[in-house]
């Protein structure tokens, strides 16, 4: 099941380049929270502090707490151990290229020291199956690389490969802007789906898709978060005028 | 700026709607002016202008969902549509109602012009003021003249009521008078139905300026829920 997150006074660096300025935002549990903004925003950023990915780049820093539950990701936990409890799914689908299909959605967890092959076997077709690929990939598993599906396809089994290792939270951060309609329409049936068992954030500069996924949206500016409220709030009568500005295509 | 074109199309709406605002209001004031001199030319003026209202209501619905469906408006833009809408249909009854008042002129042609105890001209002035402050609160956005809309259909709906109490009294006494005192009575009542859309059309320009749902506010609290209705 999912977690909720909170976030407090939480600061990040490129550099000198101040990208997140004190954002203190709670996300709630089991739902899917879009955010919003203009490129360069500061929004990824985000993502990126709440997996810890951030500070894999050696000029970028942190402050300020990220709870993910009850853990405190920035005091008493392992980055290994939040990217298993945080899984990430990244604009352009990354199956590895040159392993199977199963192994693609095997591999995290064969990372993390799983053998029995039956357990393995079983996770695979839950993952796929939460995923929406299962039926189109089950007679192809093994003899397949993750390569030689379609973009949608690879998207999914990117998707299928970060639920395999039974996240709390999916982030993701613009996952269908390099597909086609059919295929976005897919990633977003199956947010819908999977946030009843997972704390879905969702990166996007699809308004509509924001809209048509999400509960909350949070809407950065400057790495600033200008507004966090329900989707319905946001896109029907916003309470700062810089959202309005934004969604209705005035700037950025 | 961005959307640049988008812009220009909702300006393009609002002007569209405009035209068809001006015509609504001319052909209440034309048919209460044939119903004072029973002049039956100005009637056909009144239908003329009733067909071109309804010609528009179809052109700026057709903008308004290709806008939709082609724009995906949001937050203010998407309010201003959604308002354009339903001022557009508000707006063709006001033309209906017109043409309507007409009909009540041409029925009237052979009747005797006599004194009726309603000020139907007075009560006509009243309802295209509330028109014509609808709109300009609709011009300038503004949704505070828009409020002093709604405070006017009280009096309209005064004046209706009496009109109706006194034309039935008058019916009751002076049966040869109930032809004309009927046509009066259908005449208030439509003008109290202008009222009404010009109401109708204040609450859209609050919607849209301020996000404010006004409608049935008096009455909401008493209200049972009909979603817990059986």
């Amino acid at each position: 099941m999912g977690v909720g997150i909170e976030v407090s006074n939480l600061n990040a660096w490129y550099g000198t380049n101040h990208t997140l300025q004190e954002i203190n935002l709670n996300i709630p549990a089991n739902h899917a929270t879009a955010l919003i903004g203009p490129s360069g925003c500061g929004k990824s950023t985000f993502v990126r502090c709440i997996n810890r990915m951030h500070e894999t780049n050696p000029i970028a820093r942190v402050t300020g707490k990220v709870l993910i539950g009850d853990l405190d990701i920035y005091a008493d936990a392992k980055p290994v151990e939040i990217r298993r409890r945080v899984g990430m799914v990244f604009q352009r689908p990354n199956p590895f290229p040159t392993m199977s299909i199963y192994d693609n959605v095997a591999a995290g967890l064969k990372l993390n020291g799983y053998t029995n092959r039956r357990a393995l076997d079983e996770i695979v077709e839950k993952s796929l199956k939460n995923s929406a690929l299962w039926d189109e990939v089950k007679d192809n598993l093994r003899k397949e690389s993750g390569a030689s599906l379609s973009g949608g396809q690879q998207q999914r089994l990117c998707i299928a490969r970060a639920l395999a290792v039974d996240p709390e939270v999916l982030l993701m951060d613009e996952p269908a802007s390099a597909l086609d309609p059919v295929s976005t329409s897919k990633i977003e049936d199956l947010i819908f789906q999977l946030k009843s068992q997972y704390t879905i954030v969702i990166v996007t500069h699809n308004m509509q898709q924001a809209a048509r996924v999400a509960e909350k949206t949070g809407f950065f500016l400057n790495g600033r978060m200008v507004e966090f409220d329900t989707t319905h709030k946001i896109f029907t009568n916003p309470s700062d005028k810089r959202t309005e500005d934004y969604i209705t295509g005035r700037f950025g | 700026m961005t959307r640049i074109r988008f812009q220009q199309s909702l300006d393009e709406l609002k002007e569209q709607l405009l035209v068809m605002a001006g015509l609504a209001e001319q052909a209440i004031q034309r048919a209460i002016e044939a119903y004072r001199v029973r002049d039956l030319s100005i009637c056909d003026l009144v239908n003329r202008s009733e067909m071109a209202i309804n010609r528009l209501e179809r052109e700026i619905d057709q903008a308004a969902l290709d806008l939709l469906a082609m724009e995906q408006p949001t937050a203010i833009d998407l309010r201003f549509i959604l308002s354009v809408i339903k001022i557009n249909a508000d707006l063709e009854r006001v033309g209906d109602a017109a043409k309507n008042i007409t009909e009540r002129v041409r029925g009237m042609e052979q009747m005797a012009i006599v004194d009726l105890p309603v000020d139907i001209p007075r009560m006509a002035t009243l309802a295209s003021e509330m028109v014509r402050k609808s709109l300009q609160a609709f011009i300038e956005g503004d949704a505070e003249l828009a409020r002093t809309v709604l405070t006017m259909d009280d009096a309209v709906d005064v004046m209706n009521r009496a009109a109706y109490k006194s034309l039935t009294a008058l019916m009751a006494e002076q049966c040869h008078l109930a032809p004309q005192a009927l046509n009066a009575l259908m005449i208030a009542r439509i003008l109290e139905r202008v009222a009404d859309h010009a109401t109708n059309i204040a609450e859209d320009v609050i919607f849209w300026v301020q996000g404010d749902d006004v409608r049935h506010n008096k009455k909401m609290k008493t209200v049972p829920d009909p979603h817990a209705m059986e």
